[in-house]
């Protein structure tokens, strides 16, 4: 079975490389029915994989098997997170391509194959990261998908926005990712070795952790924290998402950006959690500093925010702020209860992505202020935005509820307060565009005079992604969010999947001899009533009473950071590696 | 042997790549941008390079050489760094692609007027 391991990259790969090769002469029925075919397939594959992944699948590349414990080849490993994650990727790509049959017309217009291969071509690179075992391997599957990222998120090429955010985006991930590499290089120097497992065992033979050590910890987290959008290295990630078309908006928020919260935990666990890599209690320390003020920051952004995507997308950051701190108790609990947030994440913000793209289709705007009132027909899309919006805010039985109560109760103590107003307030300003767009309530959010040059983007210079606007919503539109939200509540509800999670996480971190039980909890359903709630009263007050809740004038420096420009952003990426380094310093300090 | 040798490739790096990102915090042309983005990566050729390097080795090309003879340079690294320029070449390639098309688009490549995002 383990030598089907690379086949999860391999599939796609081939699928785009036919794709590009015949693009020219296919009818793009065809090319999108190949584009699915494949990546469906390569789900197919990874659910078989992950079924069989106890013990964990390890594979070297080409047989070239470690000799006398040093190795020079390439080694995959498959255990449950591993291929949990391929899966995940695998599951949503089809469905982003499905929701693109009809909702987006590809620009290139004389090649129907450009788009699948490009998105068949995100698959390979996301599972690829997923199952590398090898530090300088994640680092070129790391680009891979970066780079279609980018080309995905500035595909509309004919669009001054879309170029915009594609090249920011470009330009910090890109530098994050050669920091990685620099960290790596710096790895390699004091072990010799590249696979993960095998650094963290020579780091440990070494002895405590130096500053070499540090600065590769600090190197290495940057670039898989530029990925994860963790404040201040987030920047990137409302100008990209707000840009990119929406298939590929579903598939960044809802698997690339956890894949840099996987890195995170993959590279602590296995390479710097030994006697020679960092205390346990400094990377407790930069994880839980970081991930609370990218939940902080993530939820008040995502409150100011009118243009939909834009708000969805500091949703997102929000919630790896959550993700980082359960990981950051480096506890079983905390793995647990995060992977199956990610699961139900990945499902309800897909979903409300999809949903906010039959708005852009059907009215060629995405700005709240602006569609007030105006998709009241649209009865399906509505109930199915608030539905996600439910789930955001951690509605039992909702996956990301069982998620959030299990990572809340690792997490423990005041963090948990955290949870509950970061997941209510993200929830409350999507119920908030839900009543709003939807049912039409409240007043009119009127334009102030002179308004125009606010500190904001609005929603309303956004093209719509069909070549004309939708009459009527096609029936896959609808379909895919609902399979998703479907999805997003089996997490939850499904008996036994919270368990098999637990178990899985087990075997990959403690070789199963540690055992978690993984279950709905009182006080767990509790706060996540008490976030619905919440969340829904913050609505109900922005949409009765806009002045209360508006943005004051006090917010406007936290605004004026998220700029635009490029060289601001990158200037933050430096001054997040210094604070990184400056948490983690003690661990050298005392050693 | 000194320790000043030893360490000054890695200095190098470290000054390569902070020289690449002042020039990218600062820059006023999107082309330079992408420029000084290729010098941050130059600076991880240098560190890798570095890294397996050996006094009085030669080149890991094994045609003239009888294996264990001599000492050769590590060529991991060397994998490594190819690796890494091919990444380089994809991503200057569509970076500067996205940069005729801002160009285009906006009328301008000045960072400082690219003032529809934000906030």
């Amino acid at each position: 079975m383990r030598h089907l391991l690379p086949l999860l990259v391999a599939v796609p790969l081939l699928g785009a490389a036919l794709l590009a090769c015949v693009g020219r002469v296919v009818p793009r029925a065809f090319a999108e029915a190949v584009g699915c075919a494949v990546s469906a397939g390569t789900a197919a594959l990874a659910v078989v994989l992950l079924l069989d992944a106890s013990p964990p699948l390890v594979e070297w590349a080409g047989g070239w098997e470690p000799v006398a414990g040093h190795s020079v080849g390439i080694v995959l490993v498959g255990d449950g997170p591993g291929l949990g994650m391929a899966a995940l990727v695998s599951l949503l790509t089809p469905a982003a391509l499905a929701y693109s049959w009809r909702s987006f017309d590809a620009p290139p217009r004389g090649n129907a194959g450009s788009f699948p291969a490009l998105v068949l071509l995100f698959q390979a690179g996301m599972c690829g990261f997923a199952i590398a075992g090898d530090l300088f391997n994640a680092f070129v599957w790391f680009e891979l998908m970066s780079v279609v990222a980018y080309a995905l998120t500035g595909h509309r090429v004919e669009e001054a926005r879309a170029v915009q955010g594609a090249l920011t985006f470009a330009v910090v991930n890109s530098l994050g990712a050669y920091a990685l590499l620099m960290g790596i290089a710096l790895l390699y120097a004091r072990t010799g070795e590249l696979a993960m497992a095998e650094i963290g065992r020579e780091l440990d033979a070494y002895g405590p952790p130096d500053a070499l050590v540090l600065a590769g910890f600090v190197l290495v987290l940057t670039g898989l924290l530029v990925k994860a959008a963790a404040v201040p290295f987030h920047f990137w990630l409302p100008d990209a998402h707000a840009v990119a078309p929406t298939p590929v908006c579903m598939l960044l928020s809802g698997v690339m950006v956890e894949l840099g919260v996987f890195g995170v935990w993959r590279v602590l666990g296995t390479v710097f959690s030994g006697p020679g890599g960092l205390p346990a209690a400094d990377v407790e320390r930069a994880l839980m500093v970081l991930g609370a003020l990218t939940a902080a920051i993530g939820a008040l952004m995502c409150w100011y925010q009118r243009h939909i995507k834009r708000l969805l997308a500091y949703s997102t950051i929000a919630h790896t702020g959550l993700f980082l701190l359960g990981i950051g108790t480096l506890t079983l609990e905390g793995d647990d209860g995060v992977a199956l947030y990610v699961v139900g994440h990945a499902g309800v913000k897909a979903a409300l992505f999809a949903c906010t793209g039959i708005l852009l289709d059907r009215f060629g705007s995405v700005d709240e202020h602006v569609l007030h009132g105006r998709a009241r027909p649209l009865r399906g899309v509505a109930v199915l935005f608030t539905a996600g919006a439910l789930g955001l805010a951690g509605l039992p039985p909702f996956g990301t509820a069982l998620g959030k109560s299990v990572t809340e109760e690792a997490v423990g103590g005041p963090l948990t307060v955290v949870y509950v107003l970061a997941s209510a307030v993200t929830a409350g300003a999507v119920l908030r565009v839900a009543a709003r767009v939807f049912l039409g309530l409240g007043p009119r959010p009127q334009e102030a005079a002179g308004d125009e040059g606010a500190y904001e983007t609005t929603g309303s210079g956004e093209e719509p992604e069909t070549r004309q606007p939708l009459s009527r919503v096609p029936d896959t539109m609808t379909a895919v969010p609902a399979v998703l939200l479907a999805g997003a509540l089996a997490a939850g509800a499904v008996p036994g999947f919270a368990d098999a999670v637990a178990r899985a996480m087990s075997e990959a971190t403690t070789a199963g001899l540690v055992q978690t039980s993984v279950h709905w909890t009182p006080v767990g359903v509790a706060l996540g009533l008490v976030s619905t709630l919440l969340a829904v009263g913050l609505a109900a007050v922005a949409v009765v009473r806009p002045k209360l809740l508006a943005p004051p004038a006090r917010a406007l420096p936290l605004r004026r950071l998220q700029s635009g420009h490029v060289g601001d952003y990158v200037a933050w990426l430096l001054v997040g590696t210094t604070v990184l380094g400056v948490l983690a310093l003690p661990a050298v300090l005392t050693g | 042997m000194t320790a000043v040798p030893h360490v000054l490739p890695y200095l190098v790096a470290v000054w390569v790549f902070l020289a690449g990102a002042y020039g990218l915090a600062t820059s006023r042309n999107l082309i330079h941008a992408v420029g000084c983005l290729s010098v941050c990566q130059a600076a991880t050729y240098v560190l890798l390079l570095a890294v397996g390097y050996r006094d009085g080795a030669t080149a890991p090309v094994f045609s003239d050489v009888e294996p264990g003879t001599r000492p050769v340079v590590d060529p991991v690294v060397q994998a490594l760094a190819l690796t890494d320029v091919v990444v380089g070449a994809t991503v200057t390639a569509l970076l500067l692609a996205l940069v005729v098309q801002v160009a285009k688009r906006h009328g301008t490549v000045d960072p400082d007027e690219l003032t529809e995002l934000r906030g």
